[in-house]
């Protein structure tokens, strides 16, 4: 890997793709805005071309460059380029009340099944087998799949509590179909059959979406003769190196504001406060604890299916710096069209004819932007929409939170500008610099993860030989994503009993992280300034 | 909504149910009213830690197992499966199991809410046996409980769960048609289907839809401001504190919590308390909250229903009344403090 140098991060939002470069010290050179692209593959082309070519880039010092991308999102939405999948689940004489893919919309099933078989086998809570792992089931099955199926998702039951039956069906699917990209779902997922299982066969069908963004990066790239390291943003805040990435695309889900939370912790040198992040069209309030984005605690649907793998936990309010406003004097209606990237030719305090939310923070005086006489015709309409603004933001930062008391809010994304200094619950309005670029500075920010969620059984270690395997294999896992070894630490940990059950068995989640590998190479410096706090921030908790 | 905060998440059984009603085609729904004096009820459902349940999902035929084994056990014939409890999932697997075998549903069940335990039936308060039970689990395996009492019957099947990997489907307090119109809480899945109704056809505001149909009596509308909870012995305990907003502003409503909402607070005195039915409602979607999932922020509405007059009776509160949940106070109806208040 190239000693770290410049760094170039692009993320792409509903509205716009942005793209940045950090210097080494984690300083910002140039960033870009441009509008986000149906296809998004062109937006991230014309970030590239439009960031490489602002003031103070110097593209030949690019050594990484770092992707959050709704690739993922979009092809699932869409129902497009998605690949056929084999789908087995191991479980068999159990889980045949409900099969695989039940509950999904019937055009997706038709877009991503290759066919679906449930076999005998898998794993009870306490670790022996359900049943004799049949692997004959899974040849038989295989060959009727052959030639149709493009990848291959394995659920088995109970695989957090171990994977061996997963890992023997895969072997049979290497043997049988050759090189097939699999999908297991204890790499995927936690406890939740149904949820596990979904994610993973996504996760299998997005097997091409993810290879195409990764040639169409390297392209634009290589057209500028550029040839970095490129890393992915995923949902938890952090990279994933590029063949990690194509292994696990339902990972990037999400990966969008969880980018903008990490970039709030970096721009601010804050490791837990709430985070807003306005764009053209919506609102996210997100949670940064310990430096890294609160995952939610329930299942989150994705294009009408239900998932379980972590997300960051998000409330969501359909208000942006574009959000269209409509009606008269008090009775003011707020969207839920958006006049989105349309922003500077649309609104009234550009010229324009349409009044927004934007020109509701101009007229309050939030923000100098285009021209305020100009908002005066619609005084109360736009004075009304700011409260009723206020209002809704104000309880979604309730929502959000988990307990009571205020919290300092970071306010991040071009719409930001809606946000008002004071806010109930909230301590402190910080509206870092280059508050604008968050998203894409959080992508670019090189910290790299590794997590383990299961269950561990107590042995003769106890508990603490469990907490101790758990923490291994997070530090594994961190590595294997591309941390650089030396600095990773574990983050987060945390110990889930199991209700109703007297066996001594626990479900832990544990989460490493570590800086980026090549960033504390012998050629690099230790990075200092923020982003050196940054990284403080990013491994406190456990060493 | 019936499982006032637990019995499981009603997903897994909802699931089977439409599979089931998918291949076998829709399950009956009878009255026992409408069933012969002498035909068997068979009440039925899941034992067992609902962690297992959402990754060992059934296999379908635990009912056809359980109700053969049953007719092998007394001789009769099955005439339909009744739900132990029609709370949670566990009020919808016996709509699965009795389609594949062809046999009606009874519009009743065993509680009329959820509870933890095997004895906490209505079967139990009218004096009929537990035995014999019969558990099985997906493979097919099958035990037969001759138990003394309920209370042994659910420290013997939660063992067997256990052994049968955390969860097993299980029948207990087999009895007639004739002696069920006495021992059952009437009409559950018209109450189910009712209240299902009036939020599919609710314009505006589900949580009053809920109100009008049910006659239950809103406790409070506000917001979680504290959640307290503690896993002990595997029952979850804790509490929820509920701030009042808009025309409940200033009120502060208390929820004690083992599992299922017990008890509602305010100012120290008592608004609702087992075993009547205290659900917390989403106020926007009118959606039950289960306890795990409450959590700070949430804007929830609390209700109160009346329960089953058998468990207004000494021996029904004896079972499941606030003394019988370790609270040093007497048990007033939900309708006679609402009164009170009023």
């Amino acid at each position: 890997m190239p000693a770290l140098d410049h760094r170039l991060g692009i993320d792409v939002g509903g509205t716009n793709t942005d793209a940045v470069i950090l210097d080494r010290s984690d300083r910002v050179l140039a960033k870009a805005k441009v509008p986000t692209t149906q296809d998004v593959t062109g937006g991230i082309v014309a970030a590239l071309d439009a960031v490489i070519r602002a003031p103070g880039a110097d593209p030949a010092r690019i050594t990484h460059a770092m992707l959050g991308t709704t690739h993922a999102t979009n092809a699932v939405l869409e129902r497009r380029r998605l690949q056929r999948v084999a789908v087995i689940r191991i479980g068999a004489p159990a889980t045949l009340g409900i099969r695989p893919m039940f509950e999904w919309p019937a055009d997706l099933t038709a877009a991503v099944s290759a066919g679906a078989a449930i076999v005998a086998g898998g794993i009870e809570f306490d670790g022996r087998d359900l049943a004799p792992f049949d692997g004959e089931a899974v040849a038989r099955f295989l060959a009727t799949v052959a030639g149709r199926a493009e990848a291959v998702a394995i659920t088995s039951v109970f695989a957090p509590v171990s994977p061996r039956h997963e890992l023997e069906a895969a072997e049979i699917v290497k043997r049988e179909l050759g090189e097939v990209s699999v999908s297991l779902s204890h790499e995927i997922g936690s406890v939740g059959l149904l949820e596990r299982e979904n994610a993973t066969i996504l996760n299998a069908a997005l097997g091409a979406v993810a290879g195409d963004v990764a040639r169409a990066l390297g392209e634009a790239l290589a057209a500028h003769a550029l040839s970095p390291v490129t890393f992915f943003a995923q949902n938890d805040g952090t990279l994933m190196a590029l063949d990690h990435a194509l292994r696990y695309p339902v990972l990037t889900i999400g990966s969008g504001p969880a980018n903008s939370i990490r970039g709030a912790a970096f721009l601010t040198g804050r490791s837990d406060a709430l985070v807003a992040d306005v764009g053209g069209t919506s609102t996210d309030v997100g949670v940064l604890v310990n430096g890294f984005p609160r995952e939610s605690s329930q299942g989150v649907e994705i294009g009408g299916i239900r998932t379980n793998f972590r997300m960051p936990d998000l409330v969501t309010i359909a208000l942006g710096g574009g959000t269209v406003l409509s009606g008269d004097g008090d009775q003011v209606r707020l969207g839920p069209r958006s006049v989105g990237y349309r922003l500077r030719q649309e609104a009234l305090v550009f010229g324009g004819s349409t009044p927004t939310l934007t020109d509701s923070a101009v007229a309050a005086g939030r923000a100098a932007l285009g021209d305020r006489s100009r908002a005066r015709a619609a005084a109360r309409l736009l004075a009304a929409a700011a409260r009723r603004a206020d209002a809704e933001l104000a309880d979604a930062i309730d929502r959000v939170k988990t307990a009571r008391g205020d919290m300092a809010l970071i306010a991040v994304g071009g719409g930001s500008i809606l946000i008002p200094d004071q806010l109930p619950g909230v301590s402190e309005v910080i509206r870092p610099d280059h508050f604008d670029a968050a998203n894409a500075i959080g992508a670019a920010i090189a910290s790299v993860s590794g997590q383990v969620d299961r269950i561990f059984h107590f042995g003769p270690g106890g508990r603490q030989a469990a907490l101790d395997e758990a923490r291994d294999e997070a530090r594994d896992h961190a590595v294997a994503a591309g941390a650089d070894p030396a600095t990773v630490a574990i983050v987060e940990i945390e110990e889930i009993p199991l209700a109703y059950l007297t066996s001594p068995a626990v479900r832990i989640k544990a989460k490493a992280a570590g800086a980026l590998g090549g960033l504390c190479g012998p050629a690099a410096d230790p990075p200092p300034g923020r982003g050196h706090e940054s990284m403080e921030i990013g491994i406190r908790g456990e060493t | 909504m019936l499982g006032t905060g637990g019995g499981g998440d009603p997903r897994i059984g909802l699931l089977q149910a439409l599979q089931a009603i998918e291949e076998s085609g829709p399950t009956e729904l009878v009255d026992l009213d409408d069933l012969p004096d002498d035909a068997l009820i068979m009440p039925c459902g899941m034992i067992g830690a609902p962690t297992v349940h959402i990754e060992k999902i059934e296999n379908g035929s635990e009912g056809a197992v359980l109700r053969a084994e049953l007719e092998r056990q007394t001789g009769r014939k099955v005439a339909a499966l009744m739900p132990a409890e029609i709370g949670g999932s566990n009020g919808l697997l016996p709509v699965s199991w009795a389609g594949r075998i062809g046999l009606p549903v009874v519009d009743a069940d065993g509680m009329g809410r959820a509870f933890p335990e095997v004895p906490q039936v209505t079967m139990h308060l009218a004096g009929i046996s537990p035995s014999p039970g019969v558990m099985t689990d997906e493979r097919g395996n099958v035990l037969v409980f001759r138990a003394i009492s309920g209370a042994w019957m659910e420290r013997l099947e939660r063992c067997a769960a256990v052994e049968f990997g955390g969860a097993g489907a299980a029948t207990e307090y087999p009895m007639t048609v004739r002696q069920a119109r006495g021992a059952t809480v009437r009409g559950s899945y018209t109450l189910a289907i009712r209240i299902g109704d009036a939020l599919a056809a609710a314009a505006g505001d589900p949580v009053a839809a809920v109100v009008a149909e049910t006659g239950a009596f809103p406790l409070v509308g506000g917001k979680v401001t504290d959640v307290e909870r503690r896993t002990t012995k595997g029952f979850v305990r804790g509490s929820v504190v509920i701030e009042g907003l808009g025309d409940d502003a200033g009120r502060l409503i208390r929820l004690e919590i083992q599992n299922e909402n017990l008890v509602a607070l305010e100012q120290g005195a008592v608004l609702a308390s087992v075993p009547d039915l205290i659900s917390v409602l989403d106020t926007e979607t009118a959606d039950a909250i289960p306890t795990e999932r409450v959590r700070y922020g949430q804007r929830v509405t609390v209700i109160a229903m009346a329960c089953d007059p058998v468990w207004r009776t000494a021996a029904g509160l004896g079972m499941a009344g606030p003394r019988a949940f370790g609270y040093d106070f007497d048990y007033v109806p939900v309708e006679e403090l609402a009164g009170a208040r009023a």
